[in-house]
């Protein structure tokens, strides 16, 4: 599918903030992301020749960060903090109830395609650890069943 | 700007302002150890291997990315900085297997030779290292992730030499990996540039993978035998049960007109050579088939009947034709074997260029033929037709790095969008077969301008194109085969007008250039000069020459058709398949063939003569631009013989002075059993030392070298420095030519190669790599495709 005019009008709207157009890419990429959810080989390909770079090049970026998707997500993404802190304050229980809960691995996505669970190096939030974010929402200070139950908001 | 003082290990040096740190580190000899850096490719600062100290700087800093200021004091010899190298050996061989015992770069790998100075085998880190299988990428290139140290240069010759970006980096942190444009193949030019460039053993060459060791191969360094751009290779000869087998080329010591470039073409399809097609003895038609025969019979079969016709019907009903891979000497040699020896001018080759006419039209601008280094080094170009990324590989390098490193400007001006319009600075699309009209509006005729001008391509824009071109300085202007004949004249008018004007003619095959120089025509003999007005030929060869212009190729084909042409020797060619000709008109003929292979030509010959390729003897080629370079035999195959010894045989059993075709030492009797001590290169060597020495060359008849003598003294523009020459120096050869006015060019016999980056002529055909990379770009390894061979 190729871009979609309103995908195509918000990427040339951040041209004029840079000096090139490559400088673009980032937000190109979460431009698409937005409406598609992730970002497919043919959105890439689209995004490279629209920013004049090469697609191998964009690729390196696009695979650098690791909130941009290239591959399908679920409706929901999970991202479950797995650095020392919240580590320590029980990140492992955290992670085997949600495994069982939702029927996925880390790195999966439930069958219903309702969530995509995810780890993560560290949210910044080690003062409430252990912590993890759904979405654009920050859960903090969470047990096994806090966490469950705030799943329950996401449908 | 003026010069700044360093101090680098005490030494105190004076260095250009702008220059890198490493660099003027390597310019007094002290070698600052990177894989990153490269010259001539963008800064990465990726591997921390040139990590030196530099006073009133905090840390330790990159030499490769640190500009060098005025006073700057650099110490890269301390104990801190010996200890940063080990420590950045050790993360760079934190998931590097060592292999060296079974990779291919083991004996020539920068990785290995770092940590046999360091001693950073034995590490600290006692995590698992990560692996992954190796990948097959396309049928040359192969990926072993494992060993790869991300120093990113692939990506970056890929990209920024190449113009391919076929190569990228994905998952960037401790689990980077370089990866192919398409998820696990690649799709790209198949140069093979990223394997030769790769520091380590990460991507290796499927030609030659687990083959050989390095130090168990000689190393020749050559010229190519593809197309018309005369890069040097470096082949990697191993012993073989048939005498010698390459296994390997690249441009090892990158000293050669191509630097750091080759194709796939001088990498890999040298192996036509061993071919199994390939004729490994003489064959003689008898009662219709082909039977073995020794080359006693052969030469003897070949001398009676080329003597009776001669006799019988005179030297105008015998033809030949030449070949444009065969060596200037071997060229030189068959036109003078016509002329002296059959006493005919029914001399001619596959034309691809009109080069004749490009000499006519130069006797108005005197050495005003551009070299293939000038190429890089033009402030402009002008290109005219072709298209160099395919058929012109080198060129197109050339021209595409000078547009990146020097900021050239390039016009191209071309009736399709061919690729090199990405470095252009203006493209201009003209209709197909409209270059005539272009050359004449160049020269200053306006109304040429109506065939050109078409949508975006105005009258104003053309006009304004030739106004910026005429403002260009030392322009360098480049055409292809699609300018010939006045028109060539009239471009050379154009760029009379334009001070430091040089031109490059483009023509197609290894030694079509030489070819042409050499006099492989009806009318021309050596050096453009026409038939009837050779009086220095003859004075020197000591024998009256034909003067009136003989047959050319079609006409010889006509002739043959009519019972008029008794017998055609054909060196080297293939004109049945290139000029599409009937074999029928060809069957009254005694026709003798020299080639490798049984093709479409050879077929028709009475006396087949296996022949040697370039790779298998010595001599010089010129290029398309005229650069003259020596070819370095790599090795013997027991059961061929170079063109050059062949004809001489012949020319032997004919009962000629072989004094007379070649000017070998006088006084020395010729030994004709040796031939294989002086083609060897045994005499190349002693050249250099004796001509340094004040001393004359012992030389054997089958010495091309000897030939070479009579070449630089008699064809103009061919008296470049033999001491260069031989000590593998390209040489700018100058196209002069006798009598403009009289050569008659026939513009209609050119019929350009037309090849690919993956097709070369009949040659290509032999080429499994060239095979397997048309027919499978995905998956099928080299050595196992090979395209069923039409014959």
């Amino acid at each position: 599918m190729p871009l979609s005019a309103e995908e195509r009008r918000e990427i040339e709207a951040e041209f004029p903030r840079y000096p090139t157009r490559r400088a673009v890419c980032i937000d190109a990429m979460k431009i698409v992301q937005r409406h598609r959810g992730w970002i497919s080989d043919e959105s890439l390909e689209d995004i490279a020749q629209l920013l004049e770079m090469s697609l191998d090049e964009l690729d390196g970026v696009a695979t650098f960060y690791n909130l941009l998707f290239r591959k399908p997500v679920g409706r929901h993404v999970v991202l479950l903090c797995d650095s020392v802190s919240c580590w320590i304050m029980g990140y492992d229980r955290l992670r085997e109830r949600l495994c069982s809960k939702l029927g996925a691995r880390l790195g999966e996505t439930t069958a219903d395609g309702r969530f995509t669970l995810l780890p993560i190096v560290c949210l910044g939030a080690c003062d409430h650890a252990p912590a993890m974010m759904v979405d654009e929402d920050l859960h903090r200070d969470l047990d096994p069943e806090k966490a469950e139950q705030a799943l329950e908001n996401y449908k | 700007m003026p010069d700044v003082n360093i101090t680098v290990d005490g030494k105190k040096l004076a260095v250009p302002a702008g220059t890198l740190l490493i660099e003027a580190c390597k310019s007094v000899g002290i070698e600052v150890p990177s894989f990153c850096y490269y010259p001539g490719l963008s800064l990465q600062g990726a591997c921390r291997m040139c990590l030196v100290k530099i006073e009133k700087m905090p840390k330790l800093q990159t030499a490769c990315t640190t500009v060098v200021t005025e006073g700057m004091v650099v110490s890269t010899e301390i104990d801190e900085v010996r200890q940063a190298r080990k420590a950045m050996l050790e993360l760079l061989l934190a998931n590097h297997p060592l292999d060296c015992p079974v990779c291919d770069a083991g004996g020539e790998c920068e990785l290995q030779d770092m940590t046999f100075s360091y001693g950073a085998a034995e590490s600290k880190l006692i995590d698992i290292k990560n692996h992954k299988d190796e990948q097959q990428w396309s049928p040359v290139v192969y990926f072993d992730r494992p060993r790869c140290i991300m120093c990113y240069r692939c990506v970056r010759i890929c990209g920024e030499g190449m113009d391919v970006w076929a190569l990228g980096t994905a998952n960037r942190g401790s689990a980077q990996l370089i990866m192919p444009n398409h998820s696990d193949y690649l799709e790209c030019e198949e140069c093979g540039m990223c394997i030769d460039i790769c520091p380590v053993g990460a991507l290796t060459s499927g030609a030659y993978r687990y083959k050989t060791r390095p130090w168990e191969m000689k190393h020749v360094g050559t010229v190519c035998t593809h197309c018309a751009d005369g890069c040097k290779t470096t082949l990697g000869v191993r012993r073989s049960p048939t005498g010698m087998q390459i296994v390997r080329g690249d441009n090892r010591d990158k000293s050669g007109i191509n630097g750091d470039f080759l194709c796939i073409k001088g990498r890999y399809a040298f192996d036509f050579a061993s071919h199994d097609h390939r004729i490994q003895q003489p064959l003689i038609r008898r009662e219709g088939r082909h039977v073995p025969a020794s080359y006693d019979q052969a030469y003897e079969h070949i001398a009676l009947r080329l003597k009776e016709i001669r006799e019988q019907h005179g030297g105008h009903a015998i033809g030949v034709i030449g070949s444009t891979r065969t060596s200037n000497e071997e060229s030189y040699l068959l036109q003078k074997f016509a002329r002296l020896l059959l006493g005919t001018n029914n001399i001619d080759h596959h034309r691809t260029a009109d080069f004749p006419s490009f000499a006519g039209a130069l006797a108005r601008k005197k050495d005003a033929t551009a070299s293939m280094r000038d190429v890089f080094n033009a402030p402009a170009i002008l290109l005219i037709g072709n298209d160099p990324t395919e058929q012109h590989p080198l060129l197109a390098w050339q021209i595409r790095n000078n547009v990146r490193l020097h900021r050239a400007r390039l016009y191209v001006v071309n009736s399709s969008p061919i690729k090199l319009r990405r470095q252009a600075a203006s493209f201009t699309q003209i209709p197909a077969g409209s270059e005539p009209q272009l050359a004449a509006f160049l020269a200053g005729d306006d109304s040429a301008a109506n065939a050109l001008a078409s949508g975006e391509i105005t009258r104003e824009a053309l006009a304004a194109l030739r106004d910026k071109l005429r403002g260009e300085p030392n322009l360098i202007i480049i055409f292809g085969s699609e300018l010939r004949g006045s028109s060539i004249d009239s471009l050379v008018r154009f760029g009379a007008a334009i001070s430091g004007a040089k031109f490059v003619c483009l023509g197609d095959y290894a030694n079509s250039r030489g070819a042409a120089d050499m006099g492989l025509y009806p009318d021309l003999l050596p050096g453009y000069v026409p038939v009837g007005s050779g009086a220095r030929f003859h004075e020197e060869w000591g024998a009256p020459v034909p003067t009136e212009p003989g047959m050319n190729l079609l006409q010889m084909v006509d002739a043959a058709k009519a019972g008029r042409l008794k017998a055609l020797y054909i060196v080297g060619a293939n004109p049945v398949a290139r000029y599409n000709l009937d074999p029928f008109a060809l069957s009254k003929t005694f026709i003798v063939a020299h080639d490798m292979f049984l093709t479409e030509t050879a077929l028709l010959a009475e006396v087949i003569l296996p022949a040697a390729n370039a790779y298998e003897k010595s001599g010089t080629f010129t290029n398309t631009c005229g650069d003259l370079q020596l070819l370095k035999k790599a090795g013997d195959i027991t059961t061929v013989k170079s063109d050059f010894e062949m004809l001489l045989r012949v020319a032997d059993r004919l009962g000629f002075d072989l004094r007379q075709l070649v000017p070998f030492r006088q006084a020395e009797r010729a030994d004709l059993g040796q031939s294989r001590g002086a083609q060897s290169g045994e005499a190349d060597r002693h050249a250099i030392w004796l001509e340094a020495h004040g001393l004359e060359p012992k030389l054997s008849p089958f010495d091309p070298i000897a030939m070479l003598d009579e070449i630089q003294r008699l064809v103009p523009g061919y008296d470049v420095s033999r001491v260069e020459l031989l000590a593998g120096n390209d040489q700018h050869t100058s196209i002069e030519a006798g009598v403009a006015s009289s050569i008659a060019s026939q513009p209609e016999l050119i019929l350009p190669a037309n090849d690919t980056l993956f097709t070369s002529g009949t040659l290509g055909r032999y080429s499994r790599t060239l095979n397997s990379v048309i027919e499978n770009p995905r998956r099928a390894p080299a050595d196992k495709a090979d395209r069923e061979v039409v014959v």
